[in-house]
């Protein structure tokens, strides 16, 4: 079993969990994942690492209510604990070399670029980091954020925080005023990260998108996460999950995400009752 | 006086009409009678020629002698001494390869149902509650097991036995590799691997799940954390595709993909289990072996058309020819000679046909196999929604990763001798991970010989 440390809730749909995995805490590096089972019925999920304490032993995950199975996970409290939790899986994060770096967020995917922009900060890079929320009460980790690059922008659909748009037209006005990056590491939605790479590609600059596709096992036996990236296929959760974004295909991607749309629909509409105790 | 007749004694089975609906275990195992029978047609040969055809060498006659009068206890004994997981091999070894095909009453009728009294065996014994293994003197020696399949589960078993301290490292969260994850229900019932894993851990094998070799931990820090020995059962690894159009349209599957969610993951109960599956009315299951012939019976039973389409013909196809027979009972539809040149999906992305094109054999490959060859003009449209590819899987990248002075060949898999040496001093493989894919029983008989190999290494 792997206890529940801490719990924070970081808005009304995400939330930050400190998992007790000694075997994943002490291996993990920036951009590798977990494999995470509530109980004896549940799924497999995979979820980005977005911290380590390996003194602690400790894997952070912050995620968000989508479904079934993360509005179950988020009923649980601190000393409850998850059946299964493996990793870290994926390849880490490659890095080196880059000095000058805009790191891209949107919602959810804020909570696996502030490690990454953390990383690098940390490695003297020169870091923008650009998050979208869709408005200002969803806005998480501001002070994490703040404290992990040189320049924090933050972006709101509704411009309720002062500042209106999408991430990428902040990186098009950061690029437009001079800016010059070795390279963009965009993390969230599939439409943003394409919206990102379709910018940056007839600019030449080395962009870096995260997957987070359909898996099962994350090791490479499945084959469930297959991507098509310059045209041949590889797999997120050995290959990846980081890709250039400018070879993947982004439309396919999106396509295979809907498999299971349905199903997904029917299993939180059964369980609804069950978790909340009242009848829907 | 030996029973005389010339057929093995039909295995009771479930009705397909019945099974086909059902995920319950197909056949139903020889009563005390049947197998008593059976047993009285084995000839008791000096030479034993069906020991020779079986990988872990198992003293098949002495154990058909002890149920000659019943003794399923005493049976299960002798076979536990050279097999450590009978109820498993009784079920999916193909025996009419191994064996039997050695049985000298093949010669002139069916050979004696070895398989079958090796499960009847195994089964009593086990319900009986007196399958239990005494734990062995501790002699204080280590290894380490990566994988806990077939391969794994025998080495770390042979391993145990002999006294040492063994512990399995599984990736997955539940023990019992392709065994669990792979094999449907209806041909080995999950409960029955669980008890044969019972047994072991009684014997002092200690299991740790979720941890993945390669990334959790490496080939040397196990040895380095003073393991003597570390053997390598890690299985076969990424799914094969065929590389034609549209196989990222969703409804396409891997067998890996499509067995895990079922079997591992329990989805054909979905939503009481959270895993879901989406199987549409009809589906083409691609290739011709046994994962094929899984694929196929657990899309019919989750309520599925169900067609295999095969490149060559049916003397060709790889599996056991028991599966075929299951599979065809059920009403699975076999499309032979017919090759798939593309999948086409609908506006959503979702799978709606196949376009097939029929083949004729050609000149024999360097494997002595006919090569198909397309026949042209003959393409034409299958509707389907569901489309599982069963054409094989290439080697786990992670383990070799991670450990560059282990040799591999040059498809990836790891290099072992017969004895699962590796070119890496105290490092020893054996199963998928060395062959490529090939059976439960090869996989066991390689743990057991790597074993051995270890004994022999660290005396």
């Amino acid at each position: 079993m792997y206890p529940i440390i801490q719990k924070r809730v970081l808005n009304e749909t995400v939330t930050l969990m400190k998992i007790s995995a000694p075997m994943v805490a002490r291996k993990a590096k920036p951009g590798q994942f977990i494999i995470f089972r509530i109980d004896e019925e549940g799924e497999r999920v995979p979820l980005t690492i977005a911290g380590t304490d390996p003194e602690e032993g400790s894997v952070t995950i912050i995620f968000q209510k989508v479904g079934y199975t993360t509005e179950k996970l988020d009923t649980l409290e601190e000393g409850d604990a998850l059946l299964d939790f493996v990793g870290p899986l994926g390849e880490p994060s490659h890095t080196e070399g880059i000095r000058r770096a805009a790191v891209i967020g949107g919602g959810l995917g804020v909570a696996i670029a502030y490690p990454q922009a953390k990383a690098l900060h940390d490695a003297g890079a020169e870091v923008d980091l650009i998050v979208g929320f869709r408005n200002e009460h969803l806005i998480i980790l501001e002070e994490e954020l703040r404290a992990a690059c040189t320049n924090l922008i933050i972006m709101t659909d509704d411009g309720s925080n002062g500042h209106k748009g999408f991430v990428t037209q902040a990186l098009q006005a950061q690029i437009e005023a001079g800016r010059e990056y070795d390279a963009v590491i965009a993390i969230g939605p599939l439409p943003m990260m394409k919206a990102v790479s379709e910018m940056t590609r007839p600019l030449g600059i080395k962009t870096i998108v995260s997957m987070n596709p359909i898996m099962i096992d994350g090791t490479g036996m499945c084959g469930g996460c297959r991507l098509t990236v310059g045209g041949e296929t590889k797999f997120a959760c050995v290959d990846g999950p980081d890709f250039d974004g400018h070879l993947v295909d982004f439309d396919e991607a999106m396509a295979r995400g809907r498999m299971f749309r349905p199903e997904e629909a029917e299993a939180r509409k059964k369980h609804l009752c069950r978790l909340t105790g009242e009848a829907r | 006086m030996a029973n005389m007749s010339m057929t093995k004694h039909p295995m009771p089975e479930q009705d397909p009409q019945v099974r086909s609906g059902n995920f319950q275990e197909v056949a139903l195992g020889y009563t005390r009678e049947i197998a008593m029978e059976e047993a009285a047609r084995c000839l008791h040969c000096k030479n034993a020629p069906c020991v020779s055809g079986c990988p872990v060498n198992v003293p098949i006659p002495d154990f058909i002698e002890a149920l000659k009068t019943g003794d399923a206890e005493k049976a299960y004994g002798i076979i536990r001494s050279q097999n450590a997981l009978p109820a498993i091999c009784g079920r999916v070894c193909p025996q009419e390869t191994q064996c039997e095909s050695k049985c000298v009453r093949g010669i002139k009728g069916e050979p004696v149902g070895i398989g079958r009294l090796e499960r009847y065996a195994a089964d009593t014994a086990m319900a009986s509650g007196s399958a239990g293994q005494a734990k062995p003197a501790d002699t204080g020696r280590k290894a380490a097991v990566i994988g806990s399949g077939p391969a794994g589960l025998t080495c770390a078993g042979e391993l145990a036995k002999a006294g040492w301290r063994v512990t399995i490292y599984e990736a997955l969260h539940t023990a019992g590799g392709v065994l669990v994850y792979g094999i449907p229900e209806f041909r080995l019932p999950k409960a029955l691997v669980r008890r044969e894993i019972d047994t072991l851990r009684a014997m002092g094998v200690e299991i740790i799940t979720n941890a993945v070799a390669g990334k959790a931990f490496t080939v040397d820090e196990l040895l380095a954390e003073g393991y003597e020995a570390v053997f390598i059962g890690s299985g076969a690894g990424l799914p094969n595709f065929q590389k034609i159009p549209g196989e990222s349209l969703c409804g396409v599957y891997s067998a890996n993909e499509f067995l895990t969610r079922l079997n591992l993951m329990k989805a054909y109960t979905f939503p009481e289990h959270d895993t879901p599956i989406k199987i549409g009315s009809r589906v083409a299951v691609i290739g011709g072996g046994n994962v094929a012939m899984d694929a196929a019976r657990c899309a019919k039973r989750l309520g599925a058309e169900v067609s295999i389409v095969y490149r060559r013909s049916e003397a060709e196809m790889p599996a056991r020819k028991e599966e075929v027979h299951h599979a065809r009972e059920e009403g699975i539809e076999f499309r032979m000679l017919t090759a798939p040149t593309a999948i086409l999906g609908d506006e959503n992305g979702f799978v709606k046909s196949m376009s097939c094109i029929r083949m004729e054999l050609g000149e024999p490959d360097e494997r002595g196999r006919r090569r198909p060859v397309p026949v042209a003009g003959s393409e034409y449209e299958l509707p389907v929604e569901t489309v599982i590819v069963a054409i094989g899987n290439s080697p786990n990248p992670l383990i070799k990763k991670t450990t560059p002075d282990l040799p591999t060949e040059k498809w990836g898999g790891i290099q072992a001798d017969e004895n699962g040496r590796t070119g890496k001093k105290n490092v020893y493989a054996g199963g998928d991970a060395v062959t490529g894919a090939a059976t439960v029983i090869l996989a066991m008989g390689a743990g057991k010989k790597a074993a051995a190999a270890i004994l022999a290494d660290h005396p």
